[in-house]
């Protein structure tokens, strides 16, 4: 049973972000990828900053998920803004000890860029703690439809998506199985030499291939049976609606767009 | 009775080069009728599955012929014919394609064309009829053996089939699963008179059947009511086949002395002739 | 090797806003030589016990003692590695575990690991190939060319080429069919009396627990709630409906015949067998009263 806390894990609800299309939550966090980087001033900075903690707000999820979402790239954002600070030497000098200075802009940047770190990082974690995996699939299978002309197998990849994304728990469950198993046999994984270490993975990764190719297996027959053929003539009962609230944040999106290009400097 | 399924002199191999190697299943023929309840019984290897293969056209005989719904079975009707045939596996995790308990019941609607409105109608009500109408957003792994099976069945009837195959579909539940998925199709059958084909060696499962079939080694043993093939006692168990538990108790009885008029397949038979065959003189 | 737990409590994920208890409280004594049953339904906390009986899980709350070994929750522990050995766990659908390129290499892996030298490591996977009752061509082939019955016995011999004291079966039966199921609880039953192996039984059957422990444990929602023997436990069909448990068929039958002729049977049958006799008994005094 591992039940640990995955980074951009969903968390059901029903805020207002929670009730938007998956269409709507991933073109918006696309766009606003972009838009991140016209702010380059401490107004647009600050704009961009309030509207991902309104964005928070509205979705109504613990700080304490978003903030694990910060952890693993915690180290990256702490690194980039020493560097500014260190050598980024425009400006004033603000502070000197020995061969240590910090200028204005060193300081300026190195916040700049944290913001940005920041809510990049919140943003695309409200989209997965807000969205299930699936209907992440599903918007992006519909997104993708029109590329059905250029050959793109888009049925295929988002029935493969979701079919892997099912087996996830299944599968995590069967790895913490084999490994106790093997654990119980005097397998060790966690200590000896490099060299020992790699051969305990085998006893491990090989029972579940083998099980994973029984899986699947056993699946496609059973799709078969269930009438599978292909995409062709095939109905859909997961159903997305488009409702007021997708319109109103591409609106947003687009407003936030404007506003900060005029704001830039 | 009207035939709705049957085998005639069907021979499948699995390895056609090797001559002298035992086929899978030989010379089997089987008439099933519309709303018969037949359980197919047999050891670990008698080739009760590759029967339930070949009825649902996942594998097709290299001798004889597979006759489902007044027709035989080919490659032209095969997908018409499964679209009336559900079919329930042995691993519950292995047939679980949705993500949640209705997207996996919806699977085989979906294959099948069937309009929106339509689809959320019938998976409702085929969730209703296995009793697993309140888990409509539940996902597997959050799922009991027994409950993954039900929504497997629900699945199945969401098609309204006339026919449904269990293939060892209680083999890897414990006990309370066994019992839930047993009563569920019980209950599908006073209610509908669907015709149930169930591949089994489990005993409390071939005693629901109205025939039974007994496989060996790749040839049908016997055919019979449940007390007709109950009645051959030691022969079953050499084939690896459990006895009920009132037979057992009969013959134990028997060899310590107590006076009995037969082996019995209930418990109250055996009780009601153990008083009158040695108490009431 | 004594087994005591005390007061144990387990909590997956603690800490975290996934917590989940799966054990509180439980005290268990399993004694050296006993052949104990776990009795529970699934989610009772059968499982996340028997993974404590080897450290593969520590207990969050209490305490533990394995042999020498005693482990308290919350504090470091050193040298669990030979319990590993010492306590054998047989887990459910053991074939799964199977990988190695021959059944001979697969069943060596376990005394491998712990130190044992090749060749002994081979004499034992020769030995108990044929204890389990496999040809002994078996050892040369892939474990994956074999039936699913022959996986199993090659899963369970690569856990007793360990020489484990206690060997723990998790659901040993699960997904065989009938003689399959009485083969290898026959089987570990011949190595509990001729090794004195210390068995404890995971398991949904009454009637397994019936026949072959000497001590019966019932877990019910994560914690211990009857410990006793057999006789004992199987007496009283009110106490085990209570957890939704039902006494064993031949319990339950002995007691129609008790209804019948109005008295209780010298002792409570816990097998077929017995009850049979017993029933013999009684029809030669009816007979000798005529």
């Amino acid at each position: 049973m591992m039940e640990k806390m995955i980074f951009g894990r969903y968390i059901p609800g029903d805020s207002f972000v929670h009730k938007l299309d998956p269409r709507s939550k991933l073109i918006f966090v696309f766009v606003f990828i972009a838009i991140v980087f016209i702010a380059n001033n401490a107004v647009t900075y600050a704009l961009l900053l309030a509207f991902t903690l309104i964005t928070v707000l509205l979705s109504r999820i613990r700080l304490y998920f978003l903030i694990n979402g910060l952890k693993p790239i915690l180290f990256l954002m702490l690194f980039t803004f020493l560097l500014h600070i260190f050598f980024t030497q425009e400006g004033d000098l603000l502070w000197k000890w020995q061969f240590i200075e910090i200028y204005e802009e060193g300081l300026r940047q190195g916040i700049f860029i944290s913001i940005r770190f920041l809510v990049l990082v919140f943003i695309t974690s409200i989209l997965t703690l807000t969205t299930s995996p699936i209907s992440i699939t599903d918007g992006m299978e519909v997104l993708l439809n029109p590329f059905k002309r250029f050959k793109l197998p888009v049925h295929e990849l988002a029935l493969m998506m979701s079919i892997s994304l099912r087996f996830i728990p299944t599968l995590m469950d069967e790895t913490d199985k084999i490994l106790k198993a093997q654990m119980a046999r005097g397998s060790d994984i966690s200590s000896g030499t490099i060299k020992e270490r790699i051969k305990a993975v085998v006893p491990l990764l090989i029972p579940l291939f083998v099980s994973a190719f029984k899986r699947a297996e056993d699946l496609a027959v059973a799709m078969e049976v269930r009438g599978y053929r292909g995409g062709e003539g095939r109905t859909r009962y997961r159903q997305l609606k488009w409702d007021w609230r997708d319109t109103i944040i591409m609106v947003v999106a687009l407003v936030l767009a404007i506003i900060l290009w005029l704001l830039r400097s | 009775m009207k035939e709705i399924l049957s085998l005639r002199d069907v021979t499948y191999t699995y390895t056609p080069e090797e001559a002298d190697m035992r086929k899978a299943v030989e010379g089997i023929s089987i008439t099933v009728n519309d709303g018969e309840w037949i359980a197919i019984v047999g050891h670990n290897g008698s080739g009760k599955s590759t029967l339930a293969k070949l009825m649902n056209g996942l594998l097709f005989p290299e001798s004889g012929e597979v006759r489902i719904l007044g027709e035989p079975l080919n490659e032209e009707n095969l997908w018409a014919i499964r679209s009336q045939m559900g079919m329930v596996f042995q691993n519950p995790d292995n047939q679980f394609v949705g993500a949640t308990v209705q997207d996996d019941v919806a699977f085989a609607l979906e294959n099948n064309g069937v309009p929106f409105e339509d689809m959320v109608v019938r998976v409702y009500e085929s969730l209703a009829q296995v009793k697993m109408d309140q888990f409509l957003n539940s996902e597997p792994h959050h799922l009991s053996g027994g409950q993954k099976q039900r929504v497997a069945i629900a699945g199945a009837l969401a098609i309204k089939p006339k026919i449904l195959i269990l293939d060892e579909a209680t083999s890897m539940l414990d006990p309370q699963g066994r019992m839930e998925v047993l009563s569920t199709v019980q209950k599908l059958r006073e209610e509908t008179q669907l015709t149930v084909l169930s591949i089994t060696h489990d005993l409390e499962e071939a005693l629901l059947a109205d025939r039974i079939l007994v496989m060996n080694q790749g040839k049908k043993f016997t055919e019979g009511t449940p007390e007709q093939i109950f009645q051959r006692g030691e022969e079953l168990v050499e084939l690896g086949l459990d006895l009920p538990f009132a037979m057992k108790m009969s013959k134990l009885m028997r060899l310590n002395g107590v006076n009995l008029q037969g082996e019995h397949m209930s418990e109250e038979e055996l009780v009601n002739d153990l008083w009158t065959s040695n108490f009431n003189k | 090797m004594d087994i005591q737990l005390q007061q144990v409590g387990y909590a997956y994920a603690k800490g975290t806003p996934f917590e989940k208890r799966a054990l509180f409280d439980v005290d268990l004594h399993i004694s050296t030589g006993s052949y104990h049953a776990i009795i529970g339904h699934t989610g009772s906390g059968k499982s996340t016990l028997l993974q404590h009986l080897n450290a593969l899980l520590k207990p969050s709350e209490g305490s533990l003692r394995i042999g020498d070994l005693t482990i308290v929750a919350g504090k470091k522990v050193k040298n669990i590695r030979p319990i590993r050995q010492q306590i054998g766990i047989v887990f459910q659908f053991p074939e799964h575990q199977l990988f190695d390129e021959t059944v001979l290499k697969d069943i060596m892996f376990g005394p491998l690991n712990f130190g044992v030298p090749v060749e002994e490591a081979e004499r034992r996977a020769r030995v108990l190939v044929e204890q389990l009752g496999l040809p002994s061509e078996v050892l040369e082939k892939s474990p994956f060319d074999l039936s699913g019955g022959q996986m199993r016995r090659v899963a369970i011999a690569g856990v007793l080429a360990m020489e484990p004291s206690v060997l723990v079966l998790d659901e040993p039966t699960a997904g065989l069919d009938p003689r399959g199921r009485q083969e290898i609880m026959e089987l570990f039953h011949k190595l509990h009396v001729e090794k004195g192996l210390t068995t404890i039984l995971v398991t949904h059957s009454m009637e397994d627990a019936a026949r072959y422990a000497d001590h019966v444990a019932i877990m019910h929602e994560g914690t211990c709630v009857i410990n006793g023997h057999p006789q004992d436990i199987f007496a009283d069909e009110e106490r085990l409906a209570k957890y939704r448990l039902e006494a064993p068929r031949v319990v339950r039958f002995q007691r129609k015949i008790e209804a019948l002729i109005g008295r209780p049977l010298a002792k409570l049958c816990l097998t077929e067998e017995d009850l049979a006799i017993e029933i013999g008994h009684v029809i030669r005094e009816e007979r000798g009263n005529l």
